[in-house]
Formats: structure tokens, C-alpha cells, sequence
């Protein structure tokens, strides 16, 4: 039998190359192209009045500079909303090239092509815009305020209002025993790639065609943009991600203005155009995430259950709504977490600011959403005197009560429906990781040292793998290659490897002999994205029934070739054979032979399927009614859902009782993504997920100023955790598999990043005895909150005497 | 050194050995040696994730020492040797791979031990930690970690880095001595 393939720790195919300086990122790309750089907004909010750029039209190695009056037809259009929905009624799209007016720092008004970036850059310093100042709208207060607007024509700063409620909540909320409200604040961070957008596009103006690169999550969605944008026909276009240096959500969006400017300069000037992002760049003409404030009321019994949750977010979308009002809404319903919420309003507004853009960023609102629900659940544990983990446990959805509906839409428009998971099971080896139950003994030692710590948890549910769709091409050359083709892209999952391991599983052949493409329209037309940790589950699905389909093929050729039936046949290690016995094979390179009837031999193999070589049978035709020449096969994937993943977290910290420096001693994690393809790769996963979560927990936030100023735009001023302030993460897993696709698989991207926050706000909280309710946390941000818990200006929790506050699982303690 | 002129800029003769190979060339004097080698020499394993000197992903070792050549101009670069990720794999101790390529300890222990996901940084720790291991063969994995602390990294929460730098140091560790013996 071949090798176990699916499921083992198989090092990575992408990993030579990538080690040695064989990589191609974007800007590795055309050596011989143009440089495109970009004249920004300095100001948040303004009208361009005036744009001279005649002190730089004469520096020498310019080719073109243009402006928005220079951008013809739909190239000048807005660009275009992605994601419209029925509730974003006022959704608003820049252009490429800012028209009249600019509403946020870095926003793009003049792109200049010069023989390189150092020339481009030149020609930007010298080119002059006069700008008339407008008021400017930073932070979700002044957009909730509505007094200023950051669209004229939007009023109250409200791009979309969205309600779902499931259940009678007024009704539950009266009658239930107990309430509580918290507001909640979550600020900004973004993705933050190591390396940066870019776009490369060449022209060929012999044929009439396109091609570009991008340092992209979807190329098919980038050619059907920007085919659209230049009005050229989708098979003049092709677009390729190149090894793309990370995404993490910010490169899905598209498209972006220099991803149409790019290629359209380049068709203009007939010669090949280049543009790579630069760090400050990216800071402030990108993307960013997570700003919300949130108000929960929750109304429960004496026991903790849930009986009524009703929410309200203010979510800060930035200046403009290309990806529509997807992180609201899966805030607004991953919120829920494992947990039954009895009834459930959610209500969310949806602002304009005059800031860069939000979109999704790794967790795509989940963090704010677990943060929301997890801090609630603090509250409720607190206010009963309940032990935090047996609250959770007793609001738990149930596998028996699997697949759980919410009755909300999620955000493919589809019902919120659980297919799996064990959150009992997953919580009780979390417990058993961290130590839950010894805590207590471990903080009365710690107390006696002079040492304050704390133990935070927190829980999540995330669907995964949502639609349309995704597809796998697989085709075997005549040596036996191996050349597997999916269209979405890969920033540094391990695509190559994983897709490789189901195709070696699926088909029976050698991990070496399988070649992966991933991003490229040329090979796949027809595809979605990376996004939503669907890779695995969409491309994988895909891929794997492909591969039984080229399997079965290839059995019916071997069959008639070797007179059995195709039931005696088995694959190993690529070559066809008779079960019990091996001697009667073919390898799956002569089966490829002889799948594509030749006229001419090419080499000496190729003469097995020539007209004169062997027997046929002269009343067939050389390609049956119902086959096609060649060993290859396809097929799509399109779930009904999404596939929901679970986790939960677990973290020790530590805060300093002078200097209120936050240091995580623990960090624990129980992740079930299904069935795992290969652990290595999703442990990794997990690791950055969790190392992001981290920053923004405790590190990375986006420090506007009142005029839309963004005072931290480099790495610099920006604190992404190096590795010294991110901990050793101790995971296990848990693998329920779902039912939902072939493989079982669940999506597992995103998950590290999702609960972070609310760990550590609910590890913080229990090491202080005060609530946290704002994220991310400095030290002097808790330095100034024991300051006004000393003033008495916020409360203490509950339970003061902190060594009684986790005392394993009791059921009931007593209420200060 | 001679000076020329193109345009309105004044081009300065360089000659840098970048991987046991001398280049001479031309350039102007504000071109970054981050740039010289990518664009230039189209040598583009050495990648660019800031231009300020804070991630470290275009770490270079400048005569054996890691260097951010985002911040040393090409024409400083004058008659020193430089080694870039594409020269790693010609270091003695450096093995052929079973895919072809030759890959010194610490690129063969960070495939080892999934010590890069997208790669873009990579190289940048990559050149640190061969220079690192030079100067302390047998870290612990907190002088690990702290050696690598000077380098970004978004994908990997560096754990499997740390992991990597004492893999590395095993695997050169291993390889020392069987030279020893071959040569013994």
C-alpha cells in the first residue's frame, strides 16, 4: 500500500525553493518594466482644488504621469462594490485616481511612470495639489455623532443598519432573573503582510493581450475586474499571483487602484509597468480591521444559562465599502460562539470615517465578536460567582444536538448552521492542558511571591470553507508527472504540500511526482479565492474528487489494456497493478500514453497509442462517445454551507504590580479543524494566528490623530511582536470530522488569531480583580486603569478575594 | 572609484563581491544595496519588507556580519563581500538537498521544522541565524529566540523559527564532525 500521505507531518514541497532565493514574489518580476509611483493625500478630508505637475514633467526617465481626468471610460468609473447587500444602502467606492475630493490619508490622485522607483518618486515630490480642507470624521464616536459627514450624501455617516433577531429577546430579557450590560471596545490593527500589494502588467500588442501579476488572494477575481475596468474580453486577460508574501485578508480585496491603473498604463504605453507597494504605503492607502464598540445586554438565570443576548456594534468601515459589510456581519453571528444564546437580537451600524478602508483581516470580525460574547461570559460567571468554565459548559451547544441551527443568515447568505463539533470534549482537554483546576493553587503561590497572575479562557466557533465554489484540474503527463491546478492562490499556507498529499493519497502515486499550481488563470479559469479558511476545504474537496475521477480512468484504460476488471486494479506508487498480483502493472505514465490516441510517436512510449500499434476494435472510434483523450480529470466543489471549526483557548499572564507590564506566561490551545491533512502545517497555522492575536491584544493598535493623521504608519512606531513578545503556544487537538465534504476537513487559517483578545482581557481581568473591557492593552493603558479602580472610578469584580476566584468547578459560591 | 553622468544624476563605479562573485557596476549614489542586489544583479532572494531597517527581511551578511542592506547604499558596499540567501548553499557544510538544491544547516533545518510559511522573510532569517550560529553553535532556546528577535515574521509566531535555530544548530553540529572523520 502507498504510504499514508493524508494526515502526516509531510515537510513542505515549497520549501527549497523558498530557502535557496528561488522564490518569485512581485517585485522579483520584470526586471525590465517601468516603475508606477503615487502622488497620496496628505489630508483626510479635502477637495483637490488644483494639481501642477509641471515641475515634473521634465525630470529626466518620466514616461507619463495622469490624473483622474486622464482615465477614460470605466477606468474613471468608481471601482466596483463587491459585496452588495440588501442593508448597505449607502455603500461608497473610491476611484482609481481620487475624483474632486479625498477621504482619507493615502488616498491615490496622481500615478507617475518613470524608468524606475527612484525617478517615479522624484517626479511625485515635485508635483503640487492644492487641496480645500474639510472637516474630517476619525473614531466611531464622531461617526455615530453624525455631525460631520464623511459623504455628503450619507447621512449620519451610516453606510448600512442591519437587524437579526431570533426569538422574542424584549420578551426574554423582561422575564429573565438577572441582567447585565457591558460596553465593550475594540480598536484597530491590520494584516500587515511582510510584503506589500503589487502589480506587474505587460501588454503584448501583437496579439492583443494582457498579463499581469498581483500579489493577490484571487486572481481569477482580479482578471474579471480588471477585464471589466478596460473593457477588454476575459480571454485577452491573464492573471497570475506569483509567491504572494503573505495576505491575511487585505489582499482579497480588488480591485485595487494601482491593480487597474497598472495594466491600463501599461496597454497605454505599450510597455510593461511595475508597482510595489512600500511599507508606509500600505499603512495608510491598504487595509485595516477590528474597530468596533459594542454594547451587550444579557439577560440569564441564577444557574448562567443564557436567556436573552442582545447586541449592538458600531462597526468603523473606513472611507469606503468595496467588500460591503462582511466583518459586521460575521460579528454579528459568530458571536455566538458554542453557545446557545436563547434569544438573540443583534443590531449593527455600519460608519464611514475618514480613514483607510476596512476590510477583513485574518478573523474577519470574529475576534471582536468572540471578544464580545467571551467577556460577557466573564461578566455572567462573575456576577453569579460561578466557576468561568462551567458557565460556558452549561450554555454549550451539544454534539447530540448537532448540526445546530442559529436561524441567522450568515455571511454567504446562508443559514448559521453547526455541522459539528465537541465543545464539551474540547473544553475539558483545554482544562486538563492549562491546568484550570490547579490554578488556584498555583495564584495563592504566586501571591506569596509577590506575583499577580492571571488565568483567562476563551472560546470560539468559526465557519469555515464558505462557497461558491472551487475546482481542481489534474492531469498526467506521459512520465508520469503529476500536474495538479486549482485556481485560488496561496500566500504561504502550503498549498503546494497539502493539495500534493491528496492527490498522492487520492491517486496512489509519489508525493515527488505531484506538481501543484495554485493563482493562475491560465491553468484554472474558474475560481474564487483565499479567504475564509476555505483553501483546504474548498480546493481541497475539489482536488480530491478530481483525483477519483482521474482514478477511475485511469483503472477503465489499464483494465482494457490489461484485460481485467478495473475492480482487480489497484494504484500504488503510480503504477496500475492486479491486486495479489503486482507483476501483471503498468505505470500510470504508459496509462497516460495510451489515454490520448496519437497519430505520431513522439518518443518511443508514445508509439503504444499509435493508429498501427496493438488491437482495437474497428467499430469503435479512437476516443469513445463518452471519454476524452488524455489522463486528466476535473471537478468543482460547492458546498450547500459553510463548515464550522471550533477552538478554544486557554493563557496564563502575569502583570507587574509596578510598571503593570503584561506578560503571558501560558498560552494553550484546543483547535478542531476536522480532519487534518497535515499537522505540521496546521499547528503552524495556529502559531501565527495566535502570534497575531497577540499583537493585537497587546501591542498593535492604529493611532489616528484628530485630523485623520495615522501617527504610527512604519514598523517603527507600529509594534508587530517580534519573538520576544510572543509565547511558546502549547496546542492539542481535537478532530471531529465533518460531515459536510469528502475529506472531513475543516478550515483552520484563521483560528489562532480569533479568541486572543478576549484570553487575555479575561487573564488580565482575573490577575487585577477589575473588568477589562477595552482591547488592545498597554501597560500604561493599565497602569491608568488601577489608577481609576484605586479612585474608585471603576468597579472591582465581584469576587475580590482572588484566590477563591477559580476554585475548580463548584458549582456556587458566594456573591460579594 | 570614477564618476559619470547620467542625466542629471552622477553614477559611481562599484565593485562588490556578492557570493564569491565580483560585479562592477555603476550606479548613482543613493541607490540602497537592497536594491543594487535585487535590481541590479537580479539577485532577489533578498527581500525589501520595510525600507526603514525594523523587520530585518533584507538581511545580508556584509563580510560575515548580518547587515539590513535597506540601509547601506550600494557604493559603501565598495570591495566588501557580501553573501546573499543565493550564496548560503555554497558554505562548506552545506549538503544537496534531495530536490536539488543546496541548502546549508539552517536552511535545511527550517525545512525541517516548518520554520517558514510565505518565505518572504525568510531569507532575512536566514542570513542571521547562519552568522548567529557561527558565533554561539549551541544556543539555548532563550538565546535563540533572542536571536532572532530582531527580525518580523507575520505567518510563523516563531516558534518553529526558534525550533529552526536548534535544529540548525544539531544539524552543523552533525556535519562538523563528519568532516572530522572524513578528514580523520
Amino acid at each position: 500500500m502507498t504510504t499514508q500521505m493524508f494526515g502526516a507531518p509531510i515537510r513542505r514541497k515549497e520549501d527549497p525553493r523558498l530557502l535557496t532565493g528561488g522564490g518569485r514574489y512581485l517585485d522579483d518580476l520584470g526586471h525590465d518594466a517601468l516603475a508606477a509611483a503615487f502622488v497620496r493625500s496628505p489630508h483626510a478630508h479635502a477637495r483637490i482644488v488644483d494639481i501642477d505637475a509641471s515641475d515634473a514633467v521634465d525630470v529626466e526617465g518620466v514616461v507619463g504621469i495622469y490624473v483622474h481626468e486622464d482615465l477614460p471610460g470605466r477606468v474613471g468609473e468608481p471601482l466596483p462594490l463587491l459585496i452588495p447587500h440588501p442593508t448597505l444602502t449607502h455603500g461608497r467606492t473610491g476611484y482609481a485616481l481620487a475624483k474632486d475630493e479625498v477621504n482619507h490619508v493615502g488616498e491615490p490622485i496622481v500615478m507617475v511612470v518613470a524608468s524606475d522607483r527612484y525617478v517615479a518618486e522624484d517626479a511625485c515630490q515635485r508635483i503640487r495639489v492644492t487641496y480645500e480642507q474639510l472637516p474630517v470624521v476619525v473614531g466611531i464616536e464622531a461617526a455615530r455623532a453624525g455631525e460631520l459627514l464623511v459623504h455628503d450624501d450619507v447621512p449620519d455617516n451610516v453606510a448600512a443598519h442591519m437587524l437579526q433577531e431570533v426569538g422574542d429577546v424584549e420578551a426574554a430579557m423582561a422575564a429573565a432573573p438577572r441582567t447585565l450590560t457591558l460596553d465593550l471596545d475594540i480598536e484597530r490593527s491590520a494584516c500587515m503582510p511582510m510584503e506589500g500589494k503589487g502589480v506587474y502588467a505587460r501588454w503584448d500588442r501583437d496579439r492583443g493581450e494582457l498579463r499581469m501579476y498581483s500579489s493577490t488572494q484571487t486572481s481569477t477575481g482580479v482578471r474579471a475586474a480588471v477585464a471589466a475596468k478596460l473593457d477588454l474580453p476575459l480571454a485577452k486577460v491573464e492573471c497570475i499571483a506569483p509567491d504572494v508574501g503573505g495576505g491575511f485578508g487585505v489582499k482579497i480585496v480588488h480591485p485595487w487602484p494601482e491593480e487597474v491603473l497598472v495594466p491600463w498604463a501599461a496597454i497605454r504605453l505599450g510597455r510593461p509597468v511595475k508597482w510595489a507597494e512600500d511599507r508606509r504605503e500600505h499603512f495608510i492607502s491598504a487595509a485595516h480591521e477590528r474597530g468596533q464598540l459594542q454594547q451587550v445586554t444579557v439577560g440569564f438565570d441564577d444557574e448562567g444559562h443564557l436567556l436573552a443576548l442582545d447586541v449592538k456594534l458600531w462597526h468603523d468601515n473606513g472611507a469606503y465599502t468595496p467588500y460591503g459589510i462582511i466583518v459586521p456581519i460575521i460579528t454579528s453571528t459568530q458571536l455566538l460562539g458554542p453557545y446557545k444564546p436563547g434569544t438573540y437580537r443583534c443590531e449593527f451600524w455600519s460608519l464611514y470615517t475618514n480613514t483607510v478602508l476596512v476590510t477583513p483581516y485574518r478573523g474577519a470580525g470574529r475576534p471582536q465578536g468572540c471578544f464580545a460574547m467571551e467577556r460577557t461570559m466573564d461578566a455572567i460567571a462573575d456576577e453569579l460567582g460561578l466557576d468561568r468554565a462551567e458557565v460556558r459548559s452549561r450554555n454549550f451547544i451539544l454534539p447530540t444536538e448537532m448540526p445546530w441551527d442559529h436561524g441567522l443568515l450568515f455571511q454567504d447568505g446562508r443559514p448559521l448552521k453547526y455541522d459539528s463539533g465537541d465543545f464539551p470534549a474540547s473544553l475539558a482537554k483545554l482544562k486538563s492542558l492549562v491546568g484550570w483546576d490547579d490554578f488556584a493553587d498555583y495564584r495563592r503561590q504566586a501571591e506569596a511571591e509577590g506575583r499577580k497572575v492571571g488565568l483567562g479562557i476563551g472560546c470560539y466557533v468559526e465557519g469555515t470553507g464558505v462557497g461558491p465554489y472551487e475546482g481542481g484540474h489534474i492531469q498526467i503527463e506521459t512520465s508520469g508527472r503529476v500536474n495538479v491546478s486549482t485556481g485560488l492562490t496561496s500566500q504561504g499556507q502550503g498549498h503546494e504540500t497539502v493539495f500534493a498529499q491528496i492527490v498522492a493519497q487520492e491517486l496512489g502515486v509519489r508525493m515527488e511526482d505531484v506538481f501543484v499550481t495554485t493563482g493562475d488563470t491560465r491553468k484554472m479559469a474558474y475560481a474564487v479565492g483565499t479567504f475564509a479558511s476555505r483553501a483546504a476545504v474548498m480546493s481541497g474537496s475539489a482536488i480530491a474528487l478530481a483525483a477519483r475521477n482521474v482514478r477511475a480512468k485511469a483503472l477503465r484504460i489499464a483494465a482494457d489494456a490489461l484485460e481485467v476488471s478495473p475492480d482487480d486494479l489497484e494504484i500504488v506508487e503510480g503504477t496500475v497493478r492486479v491486486k495479489g498480483a503486482p507483476a501483471t502493472s503498468m505505470s500510470l505514465g504508459t496509462v497516460s500514453v495510451l489515454s490520448n490516441p496519437l497519430r505520431y510517436a513522439f518518443d518511443e512510449a508514445a508509439q503504444a497509442a499509435t493508429q498501427f500499434a496493438g488491437t482495437f476494435d474497428p467499430d469503435k472510434p479512437p476516443v469513445a462517445d463518452d471519454e476524452e483523450p488524455g489522463l486528466e480529470g476535473k471537478d468543482f466543489y460547492s458546498p450547500t454551507q459553510a463548515t464550522f471549526a471550533n477552538g478554544m483557548h486557554a493563557a496564563i499572564v502575569e502583570t507587574d504590580p509596578v510598571t503593570a507590564e503584561i506578560k503571558i506566561l501560558r498560552y494553550c490551545v484546543i483547535h478542531d479543524c476536522g480532519t487534518m491533512i497535515n499537522p505540521m502545517i496546521v499547528e503552524g497555522q495556529v502559531h501565527g494566528g495566535v502570534a497575531q492575536g497577540v499583537g493585537g491584544a497587546l501591542y498593535e493598535r492604529m493611532a489616528y490623530d484628530e485630523s485623520g493623521q495615522l501617527l504610527n504608519a512604519s514598523f517603527m512606531d507600529f509594534l508587530m511582536p517580534y519573538a520576544s513578545e510572543v509565547p511558546t503556544i502549547e496546542a492539542d487537538h481535537l478532530e471531529t470530522p465533518s460531515p459536510l465534504n469528502p475529506l472531513g476537513i475543516k478550515g483552520a487559517g484563521e483560528a489562532g488569531c480569533i479568541p486572543v483578545s478576549a484570553v487575555i482581557a479575561s487573564a488580565i481581568e482575573d490577575a487585577e480583580g477589575f473588568p477589562i473591557t477595552r482591547m488592545p492593552i498597554s501597560p500604561y493603558d493599565l497602569w491608568e486603569l488601577r489608577r481609576r479602580h484605586a479612585d474608585g472610578e471603576i468597579p472591582s469584580l465581584h469576587r475580590t478575594s482572588s484566590t477563591t476566584r477559580t476554585s475548580g468547578t463548584s458549582s456556587k459560591e458566594p456573591t460579594a | 572609484m570614477t564618476d559619470t553622468t547620467q542625466g542629471t544624476e552622477t553614477l559611481h563605479d562599484v565593485t562588490v563581491t556578492v557570493n564569491g562573485v565580483r560585479h562592477s557596476a555603476s550606479v548613482p549614489a543613493r541607490r540602497l544595496l537592497s536594491d543594487f542586489l535585487r535590481h541590479d544583479l537580479e539577485l532577489t532572494g533578498t527581500h525589501v519588507g520595510c525600507e526603514h531597517g525594523v523587520c530585518g527581511a533584507c538581511t545580508v551578511l556584509v563580510d560575515g556580519s548580518p547587515m539590513r542592506s535597506c540601509l547601506m547604499f550600494a557604493v559603501t558596499a565598495q570591495a566588501h563581500e557580501i553573501t546573499t540567501v543565493e550564496g548560503l548553499g555554497t558554505a562548506p557544510d552545506a549538503r544537496v538537498a534531495p530536490t536539488g538544491e543546496s541548502m546549508n544547516p539552517v536552511q535545511q533545518a527550517f525545512a525541517e521544522c516548518h520554520g517558514l510559511q510565505c518565505g518572504f522573510c525568510t531569507p532575512g532569517f536566514l542570513t542571521t541565524v547562519t552568522a548567529y550560529l557561527d558565533e554561539n553553535p549551541a544556543p539555548t532556546s532563550e538565546e535563540a529566540r533572542e536571536a532572532i528577535s530582531g527580525n518580523l515574521c507575520r505567518c510563523t509566531g516563531y516558534q518553529n523559527i526558534v525550533k529552526s535555530v536548534l535544529r540548525a544548530a544539531e544539524i552543523k553540529a552533525e556535519r562538523a564532525s563528519e568532516t572530522a572523520e572524513v578528514q580523520s
